[in-house]
């Protein structure tokens, strides 16, 4: 009992030690600390960067910081309450956030400066910042473009549309991917250097090291979606049913979610959607505008589970419609200037 | 002098105008010939496809084992996919030709089913082999049709830019000699249809479950719709709804509200079935610009909602953050077996923590109170059928629908391997992998302008 007492005490003097150092040397170096929000899976936002890059700092998660509460960090917070009994429910409730705060440094500027600036670096913690600073992508200097990702991982994203505090931007800028990184345990062992690190100019120095993470800003996408997916029907809710009543828009989102569904149309968004003569808004290129928020918040809608249209595989426009088919098929409801049918 | 300028100037302008106007022309006919020349191939290329699959048939038939038949049947699997894919490169959406597509698939799943079954452990069944029998006389009906079709198209030359006109035309298809040969083949696929039944989509389905779970309730008029849902989104006082009734294609009658929010002016919609007064949806349409609760705080109000409204023992299984609203997926919780199958999805605005979404389609379609199933194999049992590579993290035991659509109890094993997590559900009673499906991460954005 007692050198349990001694080595906690221990511990917690040089934690102490190591924070006034930084204090006293490092002013840049705030202590930051949690807000006092139990952090839940799937949660997003600066409390997610902040335990991810703690966890990351105590070798408890290897993924990439991205600010997105998903599996991964789920594994680690339980594996972290486990590890020090605590109920490894994955919330993290103030008493794991004050157990974080004793136990690691968290150099909140530093972090997000690299978020912001999309930059990998070497594993945070354990070495001197000066050194961590990786490539800078979009400088030409950065890793080789296409390096082979990690599958489902790096999917060309969007504008951060959905980001809090991410500029907005009108074209999509695909960054090259940042290169993928090794779950690698702990230990300081050198690796090869990634092909296409050769070139990296010498005041951000890549240390060798295998133990490499990533901070990358991510976003939540439903499962079985990638953003762009979103992102085109979002264009195709807007083309056909703007102006309309938000349920409308949400029951033509779904409508298209029915057709993929369905065994009788294609099954992935773009086929259902660009299928030729099935959708007006693709007919006369108002597919191409920028949609709004209101349709992109309608197909998240719809991708949730959402359905006003009553399972309806067809809708139409009765002052439009040419078809005189499409008048015989049994009707469901009327929402705002579309009739949705079976 | 002048006005000979003026006429050299507008014969200029004329000839000008003229030149311009015969390279505009130019241009259109040569993107309408590369429009239609994407029909044609998509065209040909189907009557190709139906012609292999015809004869892919045949030679499932034509061999003498019935064991071996699984690299025919697979092939037969990828040709209706190519089908399928060609016909949706045709402009057919604005004519009925369901019945063909439905055709495609359902050969598509007979042969997929039947060729990644052990065919040496379980030959095909009498049924299976009349049904393979049928399967291959139909095809070679469409087969022919087909090709009558085409050669239709070839000696007359016929575009399918003049079928897309006819289809969009306002009188209706006119005499159009395409569209009347398709007719005539999606009535051969019609016939076969009916012969075969394979799984159609769920969603149809579920309308029917929903109408059936609530025949026996007492019906309600419109004022009771709304005292409905004034209780159900906690609105005090008398609420302002436009009531509206769904029509004759939906499985079950509906009152379709439409509510201006008395606190804020946003609009809600909901749809309250008409037997019974059960809320299926609810939206608020609103868009969330800040978040001042965090998701734990969101989930623990949507529990809440959801106990109130008479929703009882729903445990969360999942939540996400977009933005500025979490979404909550509950499912009903039946002494510490998830039932996958009653399910509901709650979303919370995450600047006040209104409920601005509700769905419960699944919920009301199959809630039933259940008693506990027992489970045949031990967790350690289930655990023995997986990858040895999956490093396990966390299980639960969950009823889900198979895909014979049958209600099965499962170990759900979550699971690690090389950083992505799997979601496993193994069959509680012979161990069988009922679905294996990746978990998505999060995903990258790319802008760091």
């Amino acid at each position: 009992m007692k050198s349990h007492e001694i080595r906690r005490m221990k511990r917690l003097l040089i934690a102490a030690i190591v924070c006034l150092q930084f204090v006293v040397l490092l002013p840049s170096m705030e202590a930051h600390a949690f807000t006092d929000q139990v952090i839940q899976k799937g949660a997003t936002g600066d409390d997610v960067v902040e335990l991810q890059s703690r966890l990351q700092y105590i070798g408890f998660y290897h993924d990439t910081i991205d600010g997105v509460y998903g599996w991964g960090t789920y594994w680690s917070v339980k594996k972290y309450q486990d590890e020090f009994g605590l109920e490894a429910d994955g919330l993290v409730g103030p008493k794991m956030k004050q157990m974080l705060e004793k136990s690691t440094e968290f150099d909140k500027a530093f972090v997000h400066r690299m978020l912001n600036e999309g930059r990998q670096f070497t594993h945070y913690g354990g070495m001197p910042l000066e050194d961590q600073k990786g490539p800078k992508p979009g400088t030409g200097q950065g890793p080789a473009p296409g390096k082979p990702a990690a599958p489902g991982k790096q999917q060309p994203g969007d504008e951060g549309r959905q980001q809090q505090g991410a500029p907005e931007q009108e074209t999509p800028e695909a960054a090259p991917a940042p290169r993928d990184q090794p779950g690698a345990p702990e230990e300081e062992t050198p690796a090869e250097p990634a092909p296409g690190d050769a070139d990296i100019p010498a005041e951000e120095e890549v240390p060798e090291q295998d133990n490499e993470a990533d901070i990358q800003k991510a976003i939540n996408t439903p499962e079985g979606f990638t953003d762009n997916d979103i992102q085109i029907m979002a264009q195709a809710v807007y083309g056909e049913a703007r102006g309309e009543p938000y349920t409308g828009q949400v029951a033509v989102a779904a409508v298209i979610l029915n057709r993929i569904e369905s065994p009788t149309f294609p099954n992935n968004p773009s086929g259902v959607i660009f299928e030729p003569r099935a959708f007006t808004a693709v007919a006369d290129g108002q597919i191409n505008l920028e949609p709004d928020e209101t349709a992109r918040r309608a197909v998240l809608d719809a991708i949730n589970g959402q359905d006003p249209s009553g399972n309806a595989m067809y809708y139409f426009n009765p002052d439009t419609a040419t078809s005189g088919w499409i008048w015989s098929r049994p009707q469901i409801k009327r929402i705002g200037k579309h009739i949705f049918c079976e | 002098m002048i006005r000979s300028i003026i006429i050299g100037v507008l014969a200029v302008g004329v000839i000008g105008t003229g030149y311009w106007g015969y390279l505009e022309h130019q241009e259109k006919n040569a993107i309408l010939i590369q429009s239609e020349n994407n029909y044609q191939r998509a065209f040909h290329e189907l009557t190709y496809n139906l012609d292999h699959l015809h004869d892919e048939l045949g030679s499932t038939l034509a061999m003498n084992s019935r064991e071996r038949l699984s690299p025919s049947l697979t092939d037969v699997w990828r040709i209706t996919s190519e089908a399928q894919n060609d016909l949706g490169q045709l402009p057919l959406a604005l004519m009925p030709f369901s019945k063909t597509e439905e055709f495609l698939y359902k050969i598509g799943d007979f042969s997929y089913k039947n060729a990644i079954r052990d065919l040496e452990q379980e030959p095909l069944s009498e049924d299976e082999y009349e049904s393979l029998k049928e399967l291959y006389h139909q095809s070679g009906e469409i087969q022919n049709e087909m090709r009558k079709v085409q050669s239709m198209v070839l000696d007359d030359h016929l575009k399918w830019m003049d079928v897309e006109m006819a289809l969009a035309s306002q009188d209706g298809p006119g005499d159009n000699a395409i569209i009347d040969g398709f007719q005539v083949i999606d009535e051969k696929a019609g016939q076969f249809s009916e012969a075969y039944t394979g799984d159609e989509g769920n969603r149809r389905q579920q309308d029917e479950e929903i109408a059936k779970a609530v025949e026996d309730l007492d019906e309600i008029d419109k004022q009771e719709a709304v005292n409905i849902a004034g209780e159900f989104l906690e609105r005090e006082g008398k609420l302002e709804a436009d009531v509206e009734e769904t029509g004759d294609g939906l499985a079950y009658k509906a009152y379709s509200l439409t509510i201006e929010d008395p606190e804020d002016g946003h609009y809600i919609y909901m749809d309250i079935t008409k037997k019974g007064g059960k809320p299926v949806y609810l939206l608020e349409d609103r868009q969330v610009e800040s978040s001042e609760v965090s998701l734990y705080d969101a989930s623990e109000k949507a529990k809440k909602f959801l106990d109130k409204n008479g929703f009882e023992n729903m445990q969360l299984v999942d939540s996400k953050q977009y933005d500025n609203v979490g979404v909550f997926k509950f499912a009903y919780l039946v002494e510490d077996i998830r039932v996958y199958t009653d399910a509901a999805v709650v979303e919370v605005a995450l600047d006040n923590k209104d409920i601005i979404g509700y769905e419960g389609f699944s919920y009301i379609a199959n809630h039933h109170d259940r008693k506990p199933m027992e489970a045949g194999l031990s967790e350690e049992e289930a655990r023995e059928s997986l990858n040895p590579a999956l490093e396990v993290m966390e299980y639960h035991k969950a009823i889900i629908e198979n895909e014979l659509e049958e209600e099965v109890l499962c170990y759900e094993f979550f699971g690690v391997i090389d950083d992505d997590t799997y979601r496993i559900f193994i069959n509680a009673d012979n161990g069988r992998e009922e679905k294996v499906e990746k978990m998505d991460r999060a995903e990258p954005v790319y802008n760091f302008s």
